[in-house]
């Protein structure tokens, strides 16, 4: 078996086929997106926190492009629930790599972390910490 | 028709001058169809070039031992062969090496853009351009003050030629086009768009990089003013492309990169120019790689362009019929026929482009997913991303029954 097949276990088929936590929210405390023009990937991600300002009560999600990206963006949306957000913002590739629980292939790590960084990015605008309009992971 | 040129093709004893075609990806044959992003290199174009190293490596232009004549002639020589492959009859003259076709069409842009263009004048292009012309002309557009429109593609993925009319107007200062479009397989009328450029007094600058590697082509049949292609995708090696252009043009024209080797004169007040092509080929150029390219143009003529192009457009038929049988694939560009080149841009409806490509590499299958350098394409197509297979000289029947069986894999691991 290759790195192909690899990738698309049925795991990661289910949450493409069957997102999670995917819509908006009606009141998120923020909203941030970011796109792989190159790929196409585009996702949004919507945060509610509790009212520490620390603890995240829910996430959704929204958004269009491959199994990867869009299977990453809805395991992240459930794993976030009851973190923190110095927890989300710790977060590395790894981490994103073992949610995923598959190989990704170089050409492909991209996608996989965008929902990962889309939260990142949109904790630390949300904190004041970072200027960003859109989010992207092909730089 | 195209059948008795395909046996007279002998594919089989061609793919030995591959031997990367030998491969094997974890135990699977490897299916080569990523031939419009780079073709592989023939073994006589890799001996020449390794006969280059070995027996006369040497810089050119400049030195007067014997090593380095050798390597100036050869570097030469490769420019009247290249231009007589392409039918430019002025050889070197007309044949500028540059590092590839996106430098050629920035050398046109810089030193004819920057010079001749401004407020009020108009460049045309097309919908269905490569971002290596599309970004460059918008770029220069942008700081001369001209404007950039582009001729709209039909429904069936061809140029409407009526719109290309209304565009071309006597504002229009330049009409660049590509040949063959990268990511439709359309081949465009281009000698046809030359002649209403030149009505209106336009240049007409054509992007041949899809084109050269697997049909005759004729400058001057096509009139063009300017014609750019890529060795790396015509069995050649990669840092080397071309530019064509008419002698008077590019004598008329300023360099765009300056530096040793293309001056006449220098003081340190001023500095006066070459003779073309060197004058555009500053510094220290792609020896070995014109002399690599100089071998495949000879190993693609002695095979013929015409029978290249007969067993290229037979294998897109073969591919597009039976990707066409399919019902969940959608297939870009016109249907097979003249106007139509060795290569299929598609989606399967259920899978992203991106996915289906990293399970057809599973199956040792490669193939393009992804923009092609065609965003703005993309868009007026209503998709992020195609899947894009394309063929060469090389390639078989059962490549493409390994490429049909391949989506089918991926077909079913999202059903």
């Amino acid at each position: 078996m290759g790195m192909g097949s690899d990738m698309y276990r049925q795991q990661i088929l289910d949450h493409y086929k069957n997102p999670r936590n995917y819509g908006e929210l009606e009141d998120p405390t923020f909203t941030h997106v970011g796109e792989n023009p190159m790929c196409g990937d585009e996702i949004r991600m919507d945060v509610r926190l509790e009212d520490d300002e620390e603890t995240i009560e829910y996430v959704a999600f929204k958004g269009d492009g491959c199994a990867i990206s869009q299977a990453s963006a809805s395991m992240l949306s459930s794993k976030l629930q009851g973190k923190t957000l110095e927890e989300l913002l710790e977060m590395d590739r790894d981490d994103v790599v073992d949610m995923l629980g598959v190989d990704i292939s170089p050409m492909r790590i991209k996608c996989a972390v965008l929902a990962e960084k889309v939260a990142q990015d949109g904790a630390e605008i949300y904190r004041g910490e970072l200027d960003k309009e859109k989010t992207t992971t092909e730089e | 028709m195209s059948q008795q040129n395909l046996e007279s093709l002998d594919v089989e004893r061609l793919r030995e001058d591959f031997p990367i075609l030998e491969r094997e990806l974890d135990g699977k044959p490897l299916v080569y169809l990523d031939n419009a992003a780079t073709t592989q290199t023939a073994d006589p174009v890799v001996d020449a070039m390794s006969d280059y190293y070995r027996r006369y490596n040497a810089n050119v232009h400049r030195g007067i031992h014997h090593l380095s004549q050798e390597a100036s002639i050869a570097y030469e020589e490769a420019h009247d062969r290249v231009a007589e492959f392409v039918g430019a009859s002025g050889g070197r003259e007309e044949m500028i090496f540059t590092k590839n076709t996106t430098e050629s069409e920035n050398l046109v842009a810089y030193a004819w853009g920057m010079r001749e263009l401004g407020p009020g004048d108009e460049v045309v292009l097309t919908e269905m351009e490569h971002h290596a012309s599309l970004v460059t002309w918008q770029q220069i557009a942008e700081r001369t003050g001209a404007d950039c429109t582009y001729i709209q593609i039909d429904e069936t993925g061809r140029l409407d030629m009526d719109h290309a009319r209304e565009c071309i107007t006597d504002d229009t200062a330049m009409v660049s086009a590509v040949h063959v479009s990268n990511t439709l397989g359309t081949v465009n009328p281009v000698s046809e768009l030359v002649d209403i450029a030149h009505d209106h007094d336009a240049l007409a600058f054509i992007d041949g990089a899809q084109a050269v590697p697997n049909r005759p082509v004729d400058v001057e049949a096509i009139d063009a003013d300017f014609y750019a292609f890529s060795g790396h995708k015509m069995a050649g090696p990669t840092g080397i492309g071309c530019l064509y252009g008419k002698a008077h043009l590019l004598e008329e024209m300023e360099p765009y990169l300056y530096g040793g080797g293309m001056i006449r004169k220098v003081t340190f007040e001023e500095s006066t120019w070459g003779d073309v092509p060197w004058k555009f080929e500053p510094g220290t150029p792609p020896i070995a790689e014109a002399v690599g390219l100089h071998a495949a143009v000879d190993y693609l003529e002695e095979i013929g362009m015409d029978r290249i192009r007969d067993h290229e457009e037979e294998l897109a038929e073969y591919a597009y019929e039976r990707l066409a049988a399919e019902g969940d694939i959608e297939i870009y560009g016109p249907e097979p026929g003249p106007d139509r080149s060795g290569l299929v841009g598609f989606n399967l409806e259920s899978v992203h482009a991106h996915d289906l490509a990293s399970i057809m590499n599973d199956h040792a299958v490669a193939i393009r997913a992804g923009d092609h350098c065609t965003q703005p394409l993309h868009d007026r197509l209503g998709v992020a991303a195609s899947a894009r297979a394309s063929f060469y000289l090389y390639n078989t029947r059962e490549e493409v029954d390994a490429l049909v069986d391949a989506i089918d894999s991926a077909r079913q691991l999202f059903a």
